[in-house]
């Protein structure tokens, strides 16, 4: 074996240098956002902020900045660059399209303007931006941009006008719930930590873990406008007496890590983290910690075990977090979504929030659409839309006008929304009734060519692999379910097979020590209640319906 | 620490624990038989077996009466038709997960896992075996590792931390890839950190961990410290959560 | 064992990259509880960690070596063998696999012969799974040394492993 010394850090030196924004002098007039976050990025929309960039210079408009933003939204259709005076959109903007990049000049310089009208799409008009009010409009890498739209006015206002029980109030008042997945009441957990008493201290701890696959909001708003987030952990360190926070982000998100560790240091230059906040005597130190892949750190409790250095299992609750958490602190932990609808909610307060969405869930919810519709991308809607809105007309409907079929949500543990429900509206309560539920925020669309079988063996794959293996439910449970589904989508299922899939379910559903276990039999509950069908055609015509099995025995 | 009465109610039979003692260990206490295999006296808790879940009226869940305090009016129920039918999976999942032959096995008759098959009635097994072939780790000049017969207990990584304090033993992997390994996942007889105390071993439900030298007959569990252990311990994890 | 304090631990070798990471370790006070981030240090610094790093960790952070181990294993992104001078991480998230990320991978697996988590014979290119990159909206995705591909097909990774 080769030794440590021999060995270099892989794809060393293989990233390119990213071209810097144009900031004009004196006024600006107008502007180019370009999309510098990870979907566009992919796209090489960093080259795409280089060559506009040059052809801005070279045409001499120097009133006119080419900015570094975060995402746009419309995914799909990177790289994006936004003209948001003048309220246009272009897309597919290749680096070396000269057509394209003509025409942004053209629009820059007050002539003509080209690419869409953003008004008319209807990707954006049903939106409603809370979270994402800033993302795309500042760029993640300057403070400068992020106090220019009114950042940390709602850190101001808490610590220099309000007690800590009057912003918990606020918070209380808002109805706002995690975003994390459980959907538990923010105010109420925040109360409990505040509550809680301690002779060394308390924690805030942000969850960035985001590991739900087809998930990718917490990501997008790190990379977008870190400093909200941040400013909300520092407000909820405010109200709940705890001096120090950590954001536990996944090291899938490189980007992310990079912008969330400027943004401390640019927010700690101008005094807003640290010492001192905004000349009070509140203190608020925030850090970072990377996780190293693993699902199941999302779990609170073995988010905490991570966090000191220690294999990710989870323990039992209670005690839970906000009793003893981190070195056995009353400690907060909420989602990234979450933390950064506090800023909005203490600016405009708890009434305005509350008069978004329906009874018990309030407020926006994040999701990032993805799979067989033609919109992919990240989008903020009131709860309480329907996903047949979601899907069709946020979504711009199915990619080749193909035939739905059904949404995820959730994640591993989530569910498979059949069409019957497509009306029906988005927030917990509806979401977990229909044997889904929110998760954190990922929505996939699948058609006609996707067996549901085959989903529901694709994330017992998940689970199986992402078991922490401490409690014997999830770790040899979802091993044998899968190698039930594995054997019903290779046409050799029987039907007792699936009363023993069915009672294995209920069982590690019900005696797993962590919501993974618990979680992790609800692909197959959902797809079994909508399309129970199709487990049906492997097992007794030993066909697969959507002609995604091979059925003979060879892998998929 | 406060030690005041609970009084609670278990399979009917009305009885007094202390505040903050388990469920469990109050109906070991009142000859309540409540199956474990993570659990012992003596060690701190891990809730990993969930064989020891129970009803309590008023919740939904069921609960893991080694990590769940009693309370008082609590009403506990620790047999039922449910709890039975997931206990038997749950001995099944085990036996399926590694190679457990009793009739080779060191264990046999000695063994806790079979004897809880025997008391829950597992007849047959639906599901198919697993059965990855694991090594055996013969490499201790007293001892012996068999991870075929591992059922990721942790009661060995727990003793050799908590009472002997020199953490040789812990998990390496995730998921059902998990073993248990000594030091830097190297055989046990290069271990810097074993002290021989044979703890580990005094500890182990099934044949997992067994003295070299001892034919199949002998195999039962010569605890002689084990009952001390508890005994200084009781005052720490054992009782209070 | 006899204590003896203020033991001088040395590095595995003289190589510079060594200070860096006791730097690290100083930072963090050479508390246990910075396991993960000194483990996350050495791999960057030397891309994998072999029993010799891992026991210098041991020592310096006075945490039991198999906690250690049990702790490098438990993380996917943890490697305990040298990968190769070039990766490239097929992405299996929800989006990516229905909108084909098996082929990609099968494709791959056959051109290279390689299973996912293995490196070439001449140590040049590892060939890497991940669940979900969070780049679903450009399903699938490829990350090849860092850079994010999207919409990939079976030619077009073809042609990216190609170039490398
Ligand atoms: C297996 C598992 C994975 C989870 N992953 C995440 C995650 O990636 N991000 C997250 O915010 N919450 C995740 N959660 C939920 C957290 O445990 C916790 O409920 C949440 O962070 C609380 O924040 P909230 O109240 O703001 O939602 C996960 C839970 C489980 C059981
Ligand atoms: S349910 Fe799964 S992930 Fe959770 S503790 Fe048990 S084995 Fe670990
Ligand atoms: S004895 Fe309670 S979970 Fe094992």
């Amino acid at each position: 074996m080769s030794t440590i010394e021999d060995a270099r850090a892989p794809g060393e030196g293989a990233r390119r240098r990213p071209p810097e924004p144009l900031v004009p002098e004196g006024e600006r007039r107008v502007s180019a956002n370009v999309c510098q976050a990870a979907g566009c990025l992919s796209m090489q929309s960093d080259l795409v902020l280089g060559a506009l960039r040059d052809r801005v210079e070279a045409a001499g408009l120097s009133d006119v900045a080419v900015r570094r933003v975060g995402c746009l939204g419309l995914c799909a259709a990177g790289p994006l660059v936004e003209v948001p005076e003048l309220g246009r959109l272009f897309d597919h903007v290749q680096p070396d399209d000269g057509a394209a990049l003509d025409s942004l000049v053209t629009t820059l310089s007050g002539g003509e303007p080209g690419g869409q009208a953003m008004a008319k799409e209807p990707f954006f008009s049903h939106q409603v931006k809370v979270v994402l009010e800033r993302c795309g409009q500042v760029d993640p890498e300057r403070v400068e941009d992020y106090l220019d739209a009114g950042g940390y006015e709602a850190l101001t206002k808490t610590v220099t006008t309000m007690s800590p029980e009057e912003v918990i109030a606020e918070v209380v008042r808002s109805g706002l719930r995690g975003r994390g997945g459980a959907g538990y009441p923010t105010g109420l957990k925040w109360t409990t930590v505040a509550k809680a008493t301690s002779h060394d201290g308390k924690f805030v701890v942000c969850n960035a873990d985001e590991g739900d696959p087809g998930a990718f909001m917490d990501r997008s708003v790190l990379e977008s406008c870190p400093q909200q987030v941040l400013e909300g952990m520092a407000i909820a360190g405010y109200a709940v007496g705890a001096q120090h926070g950590y954001v536990y982000v996944r090291a899938e998100y490189p980007l992310a890590v990079k912008r969330l560790n400027s943004a401390i240091r640019q927010a700690e230059r101008s005094g807003f983290l640290g010492k001192q906040i905004a000349g009070t005597d509140f203190e608020f130190h925030v850090e970072v910690r990377i996780g190293a892949g693993a699902f199941v750190c999302g779990e609170e409790t073995a988010l905490l075990a991570s966090i000191q250095g220690g294999r990710g299992t989870p323990r039992p609750r209670p005690p839970y977090p906000a009793a003893s958490g981190l070195w056995g602190r009353p400690t907060l932990i909420n989602n990234v979504e979450t933390y950064a609808n506090v800023p909005p909610v203490v600016m405009r307060g708890g009434e305005w929030y509350g008069s978004i969405g329906t009874g018990k869930s309030k407020g926006t919810k994040v999701f990032a659409l993805a799979g067989a519709v033609v919109n992919t991308g990240l989008i903020e809607v009131p709860m309480g839309l329907s996903l047949r809105q979601i899907v069709f007309d946020i979504g711009g409907g199915l990619v080749g006008g193909k035939k739905f079929k059904a949404v995820q949500t959730g994640g591993p543990s989530g569910g498979c929304l059949p069409e019957e429900l497509l009306d029906m509206p988005i927030d917990y309560e509806s979401l977990a009734q229909a044997g889904s539920h929110m998760g954190s925020g990922g929505m996939i669309v699948m058609d006609e060519s996707t067996c549901m079988v085959d989903v529901a063996k694709y994330f017992m794959d998940f689970c199986r692999e992402e078991s922490c293996g401490k409690c014997l439910p999830c770790r040899a449970g979802t091993v044998q379910m899968y190698g039930l589904l594995d054997k019903i989508t290779r046409g050799r299922g029987t039907r007792h097979d699936l009363d023993t899939l069915q009672s294995l379910a209920e069982m590690v559903r019900t005696t797993s020590l962590c919501g993974l276990g618990q979680g992790a039999p609800n692909p197959v509950f959902s797809t079994l209640r909508y399309f129970r069908d199709e487990y049906l055609a492997h097992i007794d015509d030993h066909t697969c319906p959507a002609g995604a099995c091979r059925l003979d025995g060879g892998e998929r | 620490m406060s030690d005041e009465v609970r009084t609670l109610v278990i399979d009917g039979r009305d009885v007094a624990g202390a505040s903050g003692q388990s469920i469990l260990s109050v109906a070991e206490e009142s000859g309540v038989f409540i199956p474990a295999l993570c659990h012992l006296a003596g060690l701190s808790e891990v809730g990993s077996c969930r064989l020891c879940m129970v009803e309590v009226e008023g919740t939904a869940r069921l609960v893991a009466s080694c990590v769940t305090a009693v309370e008082e009016g609590m009403k506990v129920t620790t047999t039922s038709e449910r709890l039975l039918a997931y206990r038997r999976r749950a001995i099944e999942l085990l036996f399926m997960e590694r190679n457990h032959v009793c009739s080779v096995c060191v264990a046999d008759n000695h063994c806790e896992l079979q004897e809880l098959a025997k008391t829950l009635g597992v007849t047959h097994f639906e599901l198919p075996p697993l059965h990855p072939a694991c090594d055996v780790d013969a490499t201790h000049e007293r001892f012996v590792l068999d991870h075929n017969r591992c059922i990721l207990c942790a009661r060995c990584v727990r003793v050799c931390d908590e009472i002997e304090g020199a953490h040789t033993w812990d998990i390496r992997g995730r998921g059902t890839g998990a073993r248990l390994i000594s030091d830097l996942g190297k055989p046990w007889g290069e271990s810097t950190t074993c002290t021989s105390c044979g703890k580990c071993v005094q500890v182990c439900p099934t044949g997992a961990l067994y003295e070299k030298g001892r034919s199949v007959a002998e195999g039962k569990r010569h605890r002689p410290y084990v009952p001390f252990l508890v005994a200084t311990n009781a005052l720490g994890t054992g009782r209070q959560l | 064992m006899v204590a003896t304090p203020a033991r001088t631990l040395s590095p595995p070798s003289d190589d510079k990259r060594w200070r860096q990471v006791e730097v690290r370790m100083r930072r963090l006070g050479h508390r246990p509880d910075g396991l993960i981030e000194v483990l996350h240090t050495v791999q960057e610094l030397f891309g994998f960690l072999d029993d010799s790093a891992l026991a210098f960790v041991s020592q310096s952070l006075s945490v039991p070596p198999s906690k250690v181990y049990g702790v490098a294993t438990f993380y996917s992104h943890f490697m305990l063998k040298p990968q190769g001078e070039h990766t490239c991480v097929v992405c299996t998230g929800t989006a990516c696999y229905i909108n084909g990320a098996g082929a990609l991978l099968a494709k791959l697996k056959e051109r290279l012969g390689l299973e996912a988590g293995g490196t070439t014979a001449d140590g040049k290119l590892s060939l890497l799974q991940a669940r979900c990159l969070g780049a679903c909206s450009m399903a699938p995705a490829v990350v090849v040394d860092g850079e994010v591909h999207g919409r990939v097909t079976p030619s077009s990774i073809a042609v990216l492993v190609e170039a490398l």
